[in-house]
């Protein structure tokens, strides 16, 4: 298990009113006041989290910064420690009615948004997902299980991989017949998704970390925009 | 010495009494913004069953009129899952649609990367119900995490104005309303909704078998208020969801220490942090179910959670860890206790840990019915058919 660095020497070299802007833009998040209303330092949220049993992790410490607006601390945990969390939500049971996991979540959007290195980092080896679900409409497609992409599920992923077209077929359900989607997706349904993408920016969040898929992303959605008549619609 | 009496927690009862529930009844919230002109709300069919949750407010689950709100993960690696939903509905004559004007919730990649926002998020939420909405169906969410999401989804859009402003604008655009369900409602909801009936046409005796249960994160933590609660299960101090399903059909289910812990899943980790995953699920779930019930099976009700506890038990394996559990859904176990074929409609091929003592201790040929199954796929290779159809499953 790696030790959470705590000494702040690790990010001396960013500004406290950077780590401040940073912290400002959590706290200005529509969620912000759903999610916090200080903390017992009961540590029933560490005692329920899945990965403070494996990491150098704590949700009690994470409501504990962002409660005391230590914004060298939440720069630290923003940078090496929000990506541990599993969201799942265990830490809901917080008598405070604190909810650290959602807190990380808004904690992570930001970290995305403002291109921190941590999170392109922790973001590595995603962009296959990514590519996947903001072209397909469904995140997990059959063809994804390859024996090379899941080596420690064992054999019978070469087994699905061999007899990947035939099993889909042998699925009583006929939506279900496809391998590049989880099911048959309207072109249709597919264009308004790629419009939802375009009204809420989040082709932005893509591009703060990782530009490469950023732009493959973007010309297969143009390209079928266009060819739906929307050729109004443009990424820039 | 003074004695106090030391309450068990198996003795003790939890009495939900909706007057004095902690969190407020967001349908009145829903209604409310309705008469105000804000948005539209999709009515459950009235075909339905009533069940209580956490709070004892009354849950509405129609039987049928069900928009099915498939979920990538089941469809794309655990089919079986999903085809087990759609087998159930059809054994009923149940009138139910399976949708193509469909996507996944987007939710995975949100919870995993926060490549996504807000607004994004319950803009998808929406196209999928205004889709539901438009052909006269109620949607049924099949998968956890898109049903806890939607859950939070629907009370940001009653609590946001700003949110709600954004949203409906975006559908304008689509040339869609802003329309939400006056219920979430789980797979797993109706399956419990269901038991009975379930039970009713049982023809596969379970009652050898010992079971142990995994709730899924996002079904009874995130707006915990939704969940189903039952005083006969529990105590009502925990969820009655799937095990409530299990015991109608005479499985016993034994309890376990961990039974409140995740999966292991975690989004991102299951993808990129692997070895949390594996570790987590076997050592904190799988190991402790094993020396503590020695089920013959476990039952979920998610996506991650049949993945991860499933798919990690390989590598549990090879380390010599206490391993050997298969793993299914409660709407496999459902449309196995009425016959449905293991393979052909339960589709358990595509599981992981060996399932051949389950299905063996229930009295299946495992032989016979998978040369069954393999007879349809020969068919498929040969090029003689094109897919298994409904009535293929049903030989
Ligand atoms: S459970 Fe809540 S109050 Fe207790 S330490 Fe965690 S955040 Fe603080
Ligand atoms: S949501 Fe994150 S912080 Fe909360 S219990 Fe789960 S892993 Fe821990």
């Amino acid at each position: 298990m790696m030790a959470l660095d705590l000494s702040q020497n690790k990010h001396a070299d960013v500004s406290y009113d950077e780590k401040e802007r940073l912290f400002d833009e959590v706290k200005a998040d529509e969620r912000w006041h759903h999610v916090l209303y200080g903390c017992y330092e009961c540590g029933i949220c560490v005692a329920s989290c899945p990965s403070a049993r494996f990491y150098d992790f704590s949700p009690r410490l994470i409501a504990q910064a962002v409660a005391r607006e230590d914004a060298d601390l939440i720069y630290t945990l923003m940078s090496d420690s929000i990506w541990d969390c599993s969201q799942c939500f265990s830490c809901d049971r917080c008598p405070r009615q604190n909810s650290p996991g959602q807190i990380i979540t808004i904690m992570r959007e930001v970290a995305v948004r403002n291109g921190l290195g941590t999170a392109k980092e922790a973001l590595q080896g995603y962009g296959r997902i990514i590519y996947k679900i903001m072209l397909t409409g469904s995140q997990v497609s059959p063809d994804m299980l390859q024996p090379d992409a899941f080596p420690d599920w064992g054999t019978h992923v070469y087994e699905i991989a061999e007899n990947l077209e035939e099993w889909r077929k042998a699925l009583p359900p006929e939506t279900l017949h496809t391998t590049e989607t989880g099911w048959v997706i309207d072109d249709k349904t597919i264009i308004e998704l790629y419009l939802i993408w375009h009204m809420t920016g989040v082709m932005d969040l893509i591009e703060g970390v990782d530009e490469g898929l950023y732009d493959i992303i973007v010309d297969v959605m143009e390209e079928r925009l266009e060819e739906a008549g929307y050729d109004d619609v443009t990424f820039d | 010495m003074i004695h106090l009496p030391i309450v068990k927690a198996a003795d003790r009862q939890f009495e939900a009494d909706p007057n004095n529930a902690p969190k407020d009844d967001l349908r009145e919230e829903l209604f409310q913004l309705e008469k105000e002109g804000e948005l539209e709300v999709i009515r459950v069919p009235d075909n339905y069953i009533e069940l209580k949750t956490k709070y004892g407010r009354i849950k509405k689950i129609p039987v049928e009129k069900t928009w099915h709100h498939k979920s990538c993960g089941q469809c794309g690696h655990i089919p079986g899952y999903s085809s087990s939903i759609f087998w159930l509905n059809r054994q009923f004559g149940l009138d139910y649609h399976d949708p193509t004007d469909q996507t996944s919730c987007t939710a995975w990649n949100y919870y995993a990367s926060a490549t996504s926002n807000p607004e994004a998020q319950a803009a998808v939420a929406i196209r999928n119900f205004a889709a539901a909405h438009e052909v006269g169906y109620f949607p049924l969410i099949h998968c956890g995490t898109s049903f806890g999401h939607y859950k939070e989804v629907r009370h940001a859009l009653v609590h946001q104005h700003g949110l709600r402003r954004k949203v409906r604008k975006i559908m304008e655009r689509l040339g869609k309303k802003l329309v939400i369900p006056e219920e979430i409602v789980h797979y797993s909801e109706w399956v419990l909704a269901m038991k009975d009936r379930i039970a009713e046409r049982q023809t596969v005796d379970m009652s050898n078998i010992t079971a142990t249960v995994h709730p899924a994160c996002h079904y009874h933590k995130l707006i915990e208020e939704d969940a189903i609660y039952d005083s006969e299960i529990y105590g009502a101090q925990r969820t009655a969801i799937i095990t409530g399903t299990l015991q109608a059909l005479g499985i016993n289910v034994g309890d376990y220490s961990t039974w409140y812990d995740c999966c292991g899943f975690g989004f991102r980790h299951i993808l990129v942090s692997r070895d949390f995953s594996r570790s987590f699920s076997v050592q904190r779930k799988i190991e402790v179910m094993k020396e503590e019930v020695n089920p013959d099976v476990t039952v979920t009700h998610d996506t991650g959670c049949v993945t991860t506890l499933d798919q990690s038990q390989f590598a549990g394996r090879a380390h010599d860890k206490k391993v050997g559990i298969p793993v299914m859904s409660d709407s496999q176990i459902a449309a196995l206790a009425m016959g449905a074929h293991p393979y052909k409609v339960l589709q358990l091929h595509w599981h992981n840990a060996d399932n051949k003592p389950f299905l063996e201790k229930l009295g299946f040929d495992v032989d016979k019915i998978w040369s069954e199954f393999q007879a349809e796929v020969d068919l498929i290779k040969a090029g003689k058919k094109d897919f298994m159809t409904w009535e293929d499953a049903e030989k």
